[in-house]
């Protein structure tokens, strides 16, 4: 097959598979623009006949959506505030400080990765309850504020500052902590970054826990809040459409606008290891 | 510490969302009363809460509402991280697990209050059900009781014209409508994952489900397996679809379009009937009470509903006392039902012509005469799930009727060890004297 | 706080510290407190009155192995981790090689496209996905009546539900390995395939003798990670199918997240998520062994990996 042909084939698989993959988001902002009733229609349509915005309407008026959305908002926010301060610190000392055990204490954290985050979660609900967390934001913060995959991604991606930077500024005579601010912070910025985006994705994204740690209606998150809805309203496709669409939306267009870190991070992920 | 130090440099970004974030869900004005009501009823009660914050002025309700797939666990889950709302809905047949937990304020001293007439007032199978060791801890909300829903057309095409009355008049005219309608459409439609139609003919079979003091499984009795059998039948000869739960039903289009002419469903039916369906459906349907094994009037139904009951860590105990009665009161229920076609729990609501004269609400009226509770026992819940999950492993045909009865025997056992154990312990005498028993 | 000037005190702690400390706190100390209570018969009962706890050992693991359910969900997880998992490489693999290639156009583009399913709320498109596999409305019978195929029960047939499921989880997680794989294929040397096309190899052979065999640490890792990704399957039967239909795809979280929050029998999902636990560490150190061997293998024996 001429080369031409070859990349005709190429691009005809790709349009076809990105169609295929696109195609259940597609029907899925179309079908919460249609009206009620259609999206059950037979056979399915793929387009509104007319476009109507009602459902948005009922979300944002009816059931109160902009408050699980704000909800989502400070979670993801505090938790990758939070998280990317506490794990760069532990990742480049990991990488770059000495101290007695360290090496042991990483190997066993990387070890501890393989421990579903699922085994403690119940001793963890009940010791949050002794604290006084539950059903407050910190209940849903503390368990992200540090994670061994933020510090591995750091740690790997700090192993490669240069030490006669480091050196040199120990000499001038800055602390150690100064260091980290001034100097490291800004190296890491790419790995920070990622681990940003990661995190914030992910506790955006993450079901289990704000379901079982937020009990009251108006702390929901929005994935807490769609699962909530779903109980009710299953009838409402075109009300449930416009939800998924909500909650998918936000971190669509973070990753949209971010994705070269986002990416970057997975690669760089894969081949350091 | 350095710590601290350092947090003082932290750009501001980090800072709002810190402070937000200390901004717990649990804080809240005084003279507020947290509800939590389920389903249809907690989109609904909504409207009820301007009269009753007008009665009372300053105090303030905050309704929330919880699906019922989600609430039996909801409701564990805040009571065990001590988020507990002030007043909420229950499920009747859930009052003795929570009971056992201390999840519910003992009401009997309340009830003694200037109106002791008014638990007369309450269907007597009803108030049972939320009647534990003699304590009163829930108040029947509204009343749920399961009696048949069916197509007064078809079952009149297909040469019925009363509703069944007995088993064998039963199948016949599910047999008849299920020639009538023809094949891809089915006589009954029989959810496999609600287990009140099997347990209500077990009832009125009089098997007892469990036995011994409710410490064993009783499910390989004769009453039993004649039950399960019938139930089983009525799939086996294709009158009733085999299900899934996954499936999205669309229960009101189906029953419009003839899908199935019987259902066995409860009173908020009544009202999602009458919004959801088509309007030329309007005299093509009604209610009758569950019909008996044999002849003699009409069959038992199982006592369910929802009652409300007031949490022992509530802020304002009396304030929220005062939400129960006000949703206790024979005029509000009558608005409740309006608003929902969920059926009152007084009877002196009744007398209102919105339901005295509502042909439909009849078929309950007599129903709630004949009920039964399921056995009062904190692990009934798990037990129903047991019975529902073999009784689908039956009608899928993975398991033969014996097989089905024994594994659920044996499942059952095994879930009331715990149960078994406590009473034993209970029963024994203490070692020491001196200690107060157990639990 | 200056640096070599005070006491012994390592400012290194300062900088671990805060972030070992939440982990060990809320991670290590959960996660021992869960052994211990799956030594214990926690439930209900004992949340409203400690006496009520009873320490029985081993108990809980006995009954484990005795309950008809836990071995459905083993092999519920089981089949999903069997099937989804060389599938979802498959198809990462695929999209990859279509996507790398230097005659590509609209590079970018295609990877975003295939990358967007990763980074959508799980809930959101098990919803989506619920309203797709309707057996009257669903767009997917639709599409395959056009081609006289079904309709089928996707979510209502006990056979056809995890297969509904696994084609739902491939689709939601390629684009993550794909980017992987892409990395991989990038830092493959041309000059291996220019040497493999002067053997006179093709475009099929060039990808088993080259491709696969330099892609294979890539594919341990893409492996091992989804490895164990999958024995974690919970959203999806918790929102598509409650475990449903006939427990056909509760999987062991989904079991454990109903005994521990549902009614609460603390003790024995405890047992359920320790049983969870060896496994997956048991299966991550044969992978271990295997990759050993066969990295072994490859070196003595050439392509074969």
């Amino acid at each position: 097959m001429s080369r031409r042909a070859q990349a005709r084939v190429l691009h005809v698989a790709l349009a076809g598979g990105s169609l295929l993959t696109v195609l259940p988001l597609w029907w899925m902002v179309a079908a919460s623009f249609m009206p009620t009733g259609e999206a059950s229609s037979f056979p399915p349509r793929l387009w509104p006949s007319h476009v109507t915005a009602e459902h948005y309407a009922s979300l944002f008026g009816r059931l109160d959506v902009a408050r699980y959305a704000g909800n989502s908002l400070l979670i993801a926010t505090a938790t990758t505030a939070i998280s990317v301060l506490l794990n760069s610190m532990a990742g480049y000392a990991f990488a770059k400080l000495q101290f007695t055990g360290r090496e042991r204490i990483f190997r066993w954290l990387v070890a501890a990765l393989v421990i579903p985050g699922q085994v403690g979660m119940l001793p963890l609900f009940l010791l949050l309850k002794q604290l006084g967390l539950i059903n407050t934001y910190w209940g849903a913060i503390v368990p992200g504020m540090a994670s061994i995959f933020g510090i591995f991604m750091v740690r790997q991606y700090a192993l490669s500052i240069p030490d006669t930077m480091l050196d040199a500024a120990r000499i001038d005579g800055a602390s150690e902590l100064r260091i980290y601010w001034e100097l490291v912070l800004p190296s890491c910025r790419p790995i920070l970054v990622t681990l940003a985006l990661f995190t914030f994705m992910g506790t955006w994204n993450d079901f289990l826990w704000p379901l079982v740690v937020l009990t009251d209606g108006e702390m929901y998150t929005l994935p807490v809040a769609l699962a909530n809805l779903v109980g009710e309203h299953v009838q409402d496709t075109e009300l449930m459409m416009a939800g998924a669409v909500l909650t998918v939306l936000p971190i669509v267009l973070v990753f949209v606008v971010l994705q070269r870190f986002y990416i970057a991070g997975v690669m760089s992920g894969a081949l350091k290891e | 510490m350095t710590r601290l130090g350092a947090l003082v440099h932290y750009p501001l970004a980090l800072w709002i969302p810190l402070a937000l974030a200390g901004c717990a869900g649990g804080a809240a004005p005084p003279h507020e009363v947290r509800f939590w009501a389920m389903g249809r009823e907690g989109e609904v009660v909504q409207q009820l809460m301007p009269t009753f914050e007008a009665r009372h002025p300053g105090v303030r309700v905050r309704v929330q509402q919880v699906p019922w797939s989600a609430a039996h666990e909801k409701l564990l889950t805040a009571f065990v991280g001590n988020a507990m709302p002030d007043v909420f809905q229950l499920g009747s047949t859930w009052v003795p697990e929570f009971h056992a937990i201390g999840a519910l304020a003992p009401l009997d001293t309340r009830l003694d209050g200037p109106t002791p007439a008014q638990l007369d007032d309450y269907f007597g199978g009803i108030l049972d059900a939320n009647r534990i060791a003699g304590g009163i801890y829930g108040i029947p909300w509204y009343v749920d009781t399961r009696v048949l829903f069916y197509r007064t057309d078809l079952l009149a095409q297909a040469g019925f014209a009363a509703p069944p009355a007995d088993w064998a008049a039963w199948t016949a005219s599910m047999a008849a409508v299920q020639h009538l309608v023809g094949s891809g459409r089915y006589a009954m439609l029989l959810p496999v994952r609600e287990w009140q139609p099997l347990v209500i003919l077990a009832l009125q079979s009089g098997a007892t489900l469990l036995r011994d003091g409710d410490r064993y499984g009783d499910f390989q009795s004769a009453a039993f397996r004649t039950a399960f059998a019938f139930y089983l039948d009525i799939f086996r000869r294709g009158l009733a679809p085999v299900e899934a739960e996954g499936q999205i039903a669309n229960l009101y289009q189906d029953f419009a379009a003839g899908f199935f002419a019987f259902y066995i469903s409860g009173p908020w039916n009544l009202g999602e009937f009458a919004a959801r369906l088509p309007a030329d459906m309007a005299g093509r349907w009604s209610t009758a009470p569950m019909p008996a094994p044999t002849g003699d009037g009409p069959g038992i139904s199982v006592a369910g509903g929802a009652s409300l009951a007031l949490s022992p860590g509530a802020r304002d105990p009396d304030t929220a006392w005062q939400l129960v009665e006000y949703l206790s009161e024979p005029a509000t229920q009558v608005s409740f039902y309006r608003l929902t076609g969920d059926l009152p729990a007084r009877r002196s609501a009744w007398d209102d012509p919105a339901l005295a004269d509502n042909s439909h609400a009849r078929a309950f009226w007599t129903q709630l005469q004949h009920l039964q509770s399921p056995p009062k026992i904190p692990e009934w819940e798990r037990v129903a799930g047991k019975i529902a999950d073999y009784a689908d492993a039956a009608v899928r045909g993975d398991l033969t009727l014996d097989a089905a009865l024994a594994a659920l025997d044996r499942d059952v056992d095994a879930l009331l060890e715990k149960r078994r154990w406590l009473l034993a312990r209970r029963a024994a005498p203490p070692p020491d004297a001196g200690h107060p028993a157990g639990s | 706080m200056s640096g070599s000037g005070v006491a012994r005190f390592n400012p290194a702690y300062a900088l671990v510290g805060p972030a070992l400390g939440l982990i060990a706190a809320f991670f290590f100390l959960p996660v021992a407190a869960a052994f211990l209570l799956s030594l214990t018969d926690f439930d209900l009962y004992a949340l409203a009155d400690p006496a009520n706890l009873r320490l029985i050992g081993a108990r809980n693991y006995v009954a484990l192995l005795r309950d008809p359910l836990f071995w459905v969900a083993l092999r519920n997880t089981l089949y999903f981790v069997v099937v989804a998992g060389p599938l979802s490489i498959a198809v990462s693999l695929a999209a990859a090689l279509l996507v790398t290639p230097a005659a590509v156009r609209l590079k970018g583009l295609f990877r975003t496209l295939f990358f967007l399913p990763v980074v959508t709320s799980l809930v959101a498109v098990a919803v989506v996905w619920r309203y797709l596999y309707h057996p009257r409305f669903g767009l997917l019978n639709y599409a395959l009546g056009l081609i006289r195929l079904g309709p089928f029960d996707w979510l209502g047939d006990p056979q056809l539900a995890m297969p509904a499921i696994i084609a739902m989880a491939v689709w939601k997680n390629f684009g993550f390995n794909m980017v992987i794989f892409m990395a991989g294929i990038q830092s493959i040397p041309e000059r291996l395939y220019e040497a493999a096309s002067i053997d006179g190899a093709g475009a099929w052979q060039q990808f088993w003798r080259v491709t696969v065999p330099m892609l294979a640490p890539t594919f341990f890792f893409v492996g091992v990670m989804t490895l164990i990704g999958n024995f974690q399957l919970f959203a999806e039967p918790y929102v598509m199918t409650q475990g449903g239909p006939a427990h056909s795809t509760l999987s062991l979280v989904l079991y454990m997240y109903e005994e521990g929050f549902r009614w609460w029998s603390l003790g024995y999902a405890a047992a359920l998520a320790f049983v969870l636990f060896g496994l997956i560490v048991a299966v991550t150190l044969l992978t271990r062994v295997r990759g050993r061997q066969a990295r072994d293998g490859a070196v003595t024996v050439g392509a074969t990996p």
